[in-house]
């Protein structure tokens, strides 16, 4: 029984269509390597990045996760760069990743319109996966760059998509790679790569046989490329990328090469001129919101105790450089200056380990209020921070005071906190 | 063995890893069913796959072989490899340098966002700069 007639239609379903003299096992397997290691690393540090949220407290933002949430930790504090790091590894690694996936789409895509389309139900169900794999990919890759640009045209939530889909995606990618892994081996031992990155446009041939490797073009046009200079764009595009974004996460004089970051812009040169996360304005909070009467209430103690700014002030100051880091991949270190939150849960009468249900005086807004863990609040350098570079916090950075726990991430780290209610599981 | 090999075109083994892969992805795709813009989520699947394959790359396969026509031969690569960059940093940053986003950009960072044309437009002039230094230098030692 045949599906599908012998004569593949005109067009790209035909080997002739194809004419680049690059394409090959050799070359596909070299992108898919890269992608094996970089894939892995983006999908570890995405479940971290859910993980840091400490979900399990009741900050979750995908409640549905079901199993999915199997692996979930409670998130340390140490290293303090912990989170800017996986953040920064995420985003800024996804963005070098980029081009490469591109190169390898390129690279297979003639298998797309392979004919027949396919000749055993192996065959077919592996291009069904296939569905998952690149459907997943771009997915990810597209709501990704688009959530650290702010821009959230897909009009849904961004982190119930980029959980989920990083599940189909990796789910078909852990299936590519079974099937594959040992085809790319074979491929890449058949030609080395340090030789190969000697061979010039003048000698750049076809990989090898047509009849063996469907890749091969049988009617391969002359070159106007080599393959050393082939690998060189997609490094050069992963390299740019890298150079154009990476100061945002590093901070300090290489934030201004970041030209192409979301976040590689200077606010000035105050102690406040740093990365703001929304605003005051954006966030719904006025100055007549934390005046003269501002009071921060401290629940869930032996006794409650309502604080005006000059009683924290008169607490135990502590001073730590700590950054703040966003989800989106940024970063911005500073010293700040507040009480330690251990101190006030003991300042309220709240003895032993617990953690404390933050709120800010915000409105509105899903970060408006948190949970933040035992461990968290332990820590010595986990701070209400009052000052920051030994001046007061400015409106838009939490007056009259903010958290800060170190390898927190940054929406956690409330503004403008109202009260605090320490309390036990 | 040999029967189901016959049947289903390799060993059971690979079946084995695309039910276990699918059996994840299954539940993945429920719980974005259940969520409540489940439907726009998996256009957004099937769309970004698409995207690629149907517009992406027969636009940027269309403008090489236009390029190609215009100048046979590796001189071409002094005008694609400058504009392959310039292009694919515009994509990726197209959300900041067409301002698609200004109200989310501004309630976010606090700043208006309208540098990035010029900053990209900036890159591409260095880009390309480059490469034309570049390729008459090359052209003068040739020529020598």
């Amino acid at each position: 029984m045949r599906l599908f007639p012998a004569t593949p239609p005109p067009g790209p379903f035909r080997a002739t269509f194809w004419r680049s003299p690059l394409r090959g096992r050799w070359l596909t397997s070299v992108f898919g390597a890269l992608l094996l290691v970089g894939i892995p690393v983006l999908f570890l540090t995405g479940l971290f990045s859910y993980a840091a949220y400490n979900p399990e407290l009741g900050n979750d933002l995908t409640p549905s996760k079901g199993v999915l949430g199997f692996y979930l930790f409670d998130w340390p504090t140490r290293p303090v760069w912990l989170y800017a790091a996986n953040q920064g590894v995420h985003v800024i690694g996804g963005l070098v990743l980029l081009p490469v996936l591109l190169a390898k789409l390129w690279s297979v895509i003639p298998r797309l319109f392979s004919w027949p389309p396919f000749s055993s139900p192996a065959q077919a169900l592996e291009r069904l996966g296939l569905v998952l794999l690149v459907g997943g990919a771009l997915f990810e890759f597209v709501t990704g760059i688009m959530n650290v640009q702010y821009w959230y045209a897909f009009g849904f939530s961004f982190y119930t998509a980029h959980f989920f889909g990083a599940w189909v995606f990796f789910a078909g990618f852990v299936l590519h790679a079974v099937v594959k892994v040992p085809l790319a081996r074979r491929a890449l031992r058949s030609r080395r790569i340090v030789e190969e990155l000697k061979v010039k446009l003048a000698d750049t041939r076809p990989e090898g046989d047509p009849e063996e490797d469907s890749l091969v073009a049988p009617a391969a046009a002359a070159p106007t490329l080599s393959r050393r200079g082939l690998l060189g764009i997609v490094g050069g595009s992963s390299l740019a990328l890298l150079v154009l974004s990476a100061g945002q996460v590093l901070g300090g004089p290489l934030r201004t090469i970041a030209l192409l970051a979301p976040r590689g812009r200077s606010y000035g040169e105050g102690p406040n001129d740093f990365q703001v996360n929304k605003p005051a304005a954006a966030a719904g909070v006025t100055a007549a919101m934390v005046g003269p009467a501002y009071r921060l209430e401290l629940r869930g103690g032996t006794s409650d105790r309502d604080l005006a700014r000059e009683g924290l002030l008169a607490l135990p100051q502590h001073t730590y450089e700590l950054p703040i880091a966003c989800v989106e991949g940024w970063t911005t270190w500073q010293t700040w200056t507040g009480v330690r939150l251990r101190d006030l849960a003991t300042f309220a009468g709240a003895e032993g380990s617990v953690r404390v249900f933050v709120e800010s005086v915000q409105e509105s807004g899903v970060f408006s209020n948190t949970v933040l863990s035992e461990d968290q609040v332990a820590d010595e350098r986990s701070l209400l921070a009052l000052k920051v570079n030994d001046a007061d916090l400015s409106l838009d950075h939490g007056f009259p005071a903010r958290v800060i726990v170190p390898a927190n991430p940054g929406v956690h780290n409330t503004k403008w906190v109202g009260r605090l209610t320490f309390g036990t599981a | 063995m040999a029967r189901f090999r016959e049947l289903y075109g390799t060993t059971p083994l690979h079946l084995l890893a695309v039910v276990a892969s699918f059996a994840v992805a299954f539940y993945a795709a429920l719980k974005i069913a259940g969520s409540p813009s489940g439907w726009r989520i998996a256009i957004w699947f099937v769309g970004a796959a698409l995207a690629h394959d149907l517009v992406l790359w027969p636009l940027y396969t269309v403008l090489n072989r236009i390029a190609r026509g215009h100048r046979p031969g590796p001189a071409v690569n002094y005008v694609r490899v400058p504009a392959l960059l310039s292009g694919l940093l515009g994509l990726t940053w197209i959300g900041l340098i067409c301002q698609l986003a200004p109200d989310t950009y501004r309630a976010a960072t606090g700043l208006e966002p309208e540098p990035y044309l010029e900053r990209w437009l900036a890159v591409t002039a260095v880009l390309f700069l480059a490469s034309g230094v570049l390729y008459a230098v090359r052209a003068r030692r040739s020529r020598s």
